[in-house]
C-alpha cells in the first residue's frame, strides 16, 4: 500500500526505493541474554517507519545499536548505504550530522537554555552567524510549538511535552535526513500527542525526513506511520502498512492490534483509514 | 490523508510546470542519471552551491536562484541571502524565483524570508515565484516573525559589583540560617529515633560506616605515615642545629595528636566521602527519588541524612586513631634511621611527651568535624538543582565548605583547649 503512496509522490526516482537503514542478521546481547537475535530491517527513504514490540523486547536496543551506542555482537548495519563499522573516523563524523535523535527522556543538556541546546549541533558543526543561529533556533521552536518565551528556559523549567518538543528542535537543529524518535508521543496529552505526529508528518513530508519511530501510540501509528516494524523474540516478526498488520495471523499482531485498546481504537478509526491509505 | 495529498500536489506541479515533478525535497534532479547513489552528500554537492542571477525587465527585477539553499552551505547560505537583499534594494519590485533551486530546507528558507522581509522594509515589493508545493510549505512554515532576542540593560559596573557583592553577603546569611535550621532537623530526628528506636536504619549505618570508614582505611594510614615521617624529618633536621634532636620526638608526638592525626583525616574524608555523600544525594533529588520518599510519608532526613552523619561520627574517630598510629610509626621509622634514635628510645621519650590528654585532644575533636562534614554534604546535596552544573556545583561548594569549616573548628577548638589548659 505505502509503495502506491510513495510511488505516486516520488514518481521521477527510479522504482527501486532508497534504502536509508539496512540491519542485516544483527545479534545483541547482553551477556547471556540474547536481546537482538538475527534481526533484519530496511527503512526506505521518505517514509516513516513505525517500530511497535513489546516492553523489554528491545525496541530501544535496536536503536541504540542502530546508532552505535551500543556494541553488536555480529551482523552488519548499513546507513544511508554505508557500514558504520568500516568508516574512517572523520566520516563517520559526517554520517552522524545526517541524523537527529529525539531520546526518550528528551536527553536535553541541563546546563544550557533550550536555545543554546538547539544551536549546540549548529554551532559545533557549521560555520553561521550568531544571529542566523538565534534566528534559526526560534524557527525551530516556532515549528515544534513551543513558545519563544521558552528559549532561555533551562530544562528543568519546562513541562514534561515541553522537554520532548525542545528534544525535538534540538534533533531538527541541522535539517537532518533521518529521525530517530524514541517514543515521541509518550507523556503527552492526546492534543499534544496529536499535534506532534502531524507536525512529523508535515515535516516529513517538507524536508522529505525519514523517520524511524519507536512508539506505543497506536494512534500514531495510524495516522503518521506508512509502514509499521513489529518486533518479537529479538526478530522483526512482521513488517508492513498497518492495514497488513492489522490483517495478519501472527498471535502477538493480532494481540497487539486487536487487544482491548487496539480494537476500540480501530473501531473508532475504521472509517478513517480510507482516505490515509489508497486502495 | 497524506498520500492523497501528494497526489493532488504532483496534479498541480503538472500544471503548473508541463513536466514531470522533479522531486526535490532530496533528490536532485541531477543525480538521477548518476552512477551508483553515494546518499545525498554527493548529490548535496552536484546541486552546487547557492547562486543567484539577475535580470531587470522593466520596473520588475528578477533574481534566479539555483543550487542548494541548505544549512550545509554554512556561511555562503547567509552571504547569498544578503545578496539578494543588496540586489534587490533600489527596485520597486523584486521577484524572486524559486523554480531552478536544487534543494531547500528550513534554513534556506528561513534566509529567504529574512532576505523578503528586509526589502519589504526597504520598501520593496519582494515576492517569490516557481517554488515547488513543498518549498512553499517550507517558506510559509518559516515565514514567522521572530522578536530579537532581549538586550539587557545595559548597567553601571559600579553598581552591579556593590549588587553581586551585598547579594553574596546575604546568601551567606542565608546559609547560615539554612544550616542552623538542617542542624535542627536533624537533631529533631536524632530524638524522634531515640524516641522510637525502630526507626532507626541499621543496615544502612553499617554499610555507610563500611563505605566511609573502612574503604578509607588504606589512604588514611599512606597519608598518615608520610606526614609523620616528613615531620620528624624536618623536626631531626632543625632542631640538630640546636643539638635538639631528640626533642623531636615530643615535636611528632604533640603535633600528631593533638592536630595533624584528626586534621588530615577529616581533610580526606570531606575529599573523600563528602563529595561523594553530596553527589549520591545531588543525584536523587535530580531524578526526584527524595520527593518519592517524602510522598511515602518518609524523612529523608532520617532515611538519609541521619545514617550517613552517624557513619561518619562513628569513622572518623576511629580513623583518627589509626592516623595517630601511622603518623607516629611514621616517625619512628624517619627518627631510627635518619636521626639515630632506636625504637625503643623514641617510645620512652614519646611516653615522657606525651599525656593521655594530648591524644584524647585530637580524638574529642573528631566526632565534630565528622558531625560538620556530614551536615554541610547531605545539606549541599538536598539542596542540587535539576541540572548537571548544579549538582557540580554543590559537591564543589560541599567539599570547599567542609574543609573550611573543619579547619576553622580546629582553629575554634585550639583556642578552647588552650584556655582550660587541657
Amino acid at each position: 500500500m505505502s509503495d502506491h503512496a510513495n510511488a505516486a509522490r516520488e514518481p521521477a526516482t527510479t522504482s527501486a526505493k532508497e534504502i536509508v537503514i539496512s540491519v542485516r542478521d544483527l545479534v545483541v546481547q547482553f551477556g547471556e541474554h540474547r536481546v537482538m537475535d538475527g534481526l533484519d530491517l530496511d527503512v526506505f527513504r521518505g517514509e516513516v517507519l513505525g517500530f511497535v514490540g513489546g516492553s523489554g523486547q528491545g525496541k530501544s536496543v535496536l536503536m541504540r545499536a542502530i546508532l552505535g551506542l551500543l556494541r553488536k555482537r555480529s551482523g552488519v548495519i548499513r546507513l544511508f548505504g554505508q557500514d558504520r563499522d568500516a568508516l574512517p573516523p572523520r566520516q563517520l563524523r559526517a554520517l552522524e550530522q545526517r541524523w537527529g535523535v529525539l531520546f526518550q527522556n528528551g536527553a536535553l543538556f541541563s546546563g544550557l537554555t533550550v536555545r543554546q541546546n538547539i544551536q549546540m549541533p549548529m554551532r559545533e558543526n557549521r560555520n553561521i552567524s550568531q544571529r542566523f543561529m538565534d534566528d534559526l533556533a526560534m524557527l525551530k521552536l516556532d515549528l515544534v510549538g513551543l513558545p519563544p518565551d521558552s528559549a532561555d528556559k533551562l530544562p528543568a523549567e519546562l513541562s514534561g511535552g515541553m522537554v520532548k518538543r525542545a528534544a525535538l528542535a534540538r534533533a531538527l537543529a541541522l535539517d537532518p535526513e533521518l529521525v530517530f524518535l524514541d517514543e515521541p508521543t509518550s507523556g503527552l496529552d492526546p492534543i499534544g500527542a496529536a499535534e506532534f505526529d502531524e507536525l512529523i508528518g508535515t515535516l516529513q513530508k517538507t524536508l522529505g525526513l525519514t523517520v524511524f519511530m519507536v512508539t506505543h501510540d497506536l494512534d500514531s501509528l495510524y495516522s503518521v506511520c506508512d509502514r509499521v516494524a513489529a518486533l518479537s523474540g529479538g526478530k522483526v516478526i512482521g513488517v508492513g502498512s498497518m492495514r497488513e498488520m492489522l490483517a495478519s495471523d501472527q498471535p502477538w499482531l493480532r494481540a497487539y492490534f486487536h487487544g482491548t485498546r487496539g480494537s476500540r481504537l480501530i473501531g473508532s478509526l475504521g472509517r478513517g483509514m480510507g482516505g490515509r491509505e489508497p486502495a | 490523508m497524506r498520500s492523497t495529498l501528494a497526489i493532488g500536489e504532483d496534479k498541480t506541479i503538472r500544471k503548473l510546470f508541463g513536466h514531470a515533478p522533479r522531486f526535490s525535497a532530496r533528490p536532485a534532479p541531477a543525480i538521477a542519471r548518476n552512477e551508483p547513489r553515494r546518499g545525498v552528500m554527493a548529490t548535496e554537492l552536484e546541486a552546487g552551491p547557492p547562486e543567484l542571477s539577475r535580470r531587470d525587465s522593466g520596473d520588475v527585477r528578477r533574481i534566479a536562484l539555483t543550487g542548494a539553499w541548505i544549512l550545509r552551505a554554512s556561511r555562503l547560505l547567509e552571504r547569498k541571502a544578503d545578496e539578494i537583499i543588496s540586489q534587490g534594494r533600489g527596485a520597486r519590485a523584486v521577484v524572486v524565483d524559486m523554480s531552478a533551486i536544487a534543494n531547500l530546507d528550513t534554513a534556506g528558507a528561513l534566509a529567504l524570508n529574512r532576505a523578503r522581509n528586509e526589502l519589504v522594509r526597504a520598501g520593496v515589493a519582494a515576492s517569490f515565484e516557481g517554488a515547488r508545493p513543498e518549498h512553499q510549505i517550507l517558506i510559509k512554515q518559516t515565514a514567522i516573525e521572530i522578536a530579537p532576542p532581549p538586550r539587557p540593560e545595559p548597567t553601571n559596573l559600579f553598581v552591579d559589583l556593590l549588587a553581586d557583592l551585598g547579594l553574596s553577603v546575604v546568601n551567606a546569611l542565608r546559609e547560615y540560617y539554612r544550616g542552623m535550621g538542617f542542624l535542627g532537623e536533624f537533631i529533631a530526628a536524632i530524638g524522634r529515633i531515640l524516641v522510637r528506636p525502630d526507626l532507626f536504619r541499621g543496615t544502612s549505618l553499617v554499610y555507610q560506616i563500611e563505605m566511609f570508614g573502612f574503604r578509607s582505611i588504606p589512604i588514611i594510614v599512606l597519608i598518615n605515615l608520610a606526614v609523620g615521617a616528613i615531620v620528624a624529618q624536618q623536626g631531626i633536621f632543625q632542631l640538630a642545629r640546636f643539638g635538639a634532636t631528640i626533642y623531636s620526638v615530643d615535636l611528632i608526638g604533640i603535633l600528631v595528636l593533638r592536630e595533624l592525626g584528626v586534621l588530615l583525616t577529616s581533610i580526606m574524608i570531606a575529599g573523600r566521602s563528602g563529595s561523594a555523600i553530596t553527589a549520591e544525594i545531588g543525584s536523587m533529588k535530580m531524578r526526584e527519588e527524595i520527593d518519592a520518599l517524602r510522598v511515602m510519608g518518609l524523612s529523608p532526613i532520617e532515611v538519609l541524612v541521619v545514617p550517613r552523619v552517624l557513619a561518619l561520627i562513628v569513622s572518623i574517630p576511629l580513623l583518627t586513631f589509626i592516623a595517630d598510629m601511622a603518623a607516629l610509626f611514621g616517625g619512628l621509622l624517619v627518627s631510627w634511621g635518619y636521626g639515630d634514635i632506636s625504637p625503643t628510645t623514641f617510645l620512652v621519650l614519646l611516653k615522657d611527651a606525651i599525656g593521655v590528654n594530648t591524644f584524647l585532644v585530637g580524638l574529642i575533636k573528631a566526632p565534630f568535624m565528622a558531625l560538620v562534614i556530614g551536615l554541610i554534604s547531605t545539606e549541599d546535596g538536598l539542596a542540587t538543582l535539576g541540572s548537571a552544573e548544579s549538582l557540580g556545583r554543590q559537591v564543589t561548594a560541599a567539599v570547599v565548605k567542609s574543609i573550611f569549616m573543619v579547619i576553622i573548628l580546629d582553629g575554634l577548638f585550639a583556642m578552647f583547649f588552650a584556655a582550660i589548659h587541657y
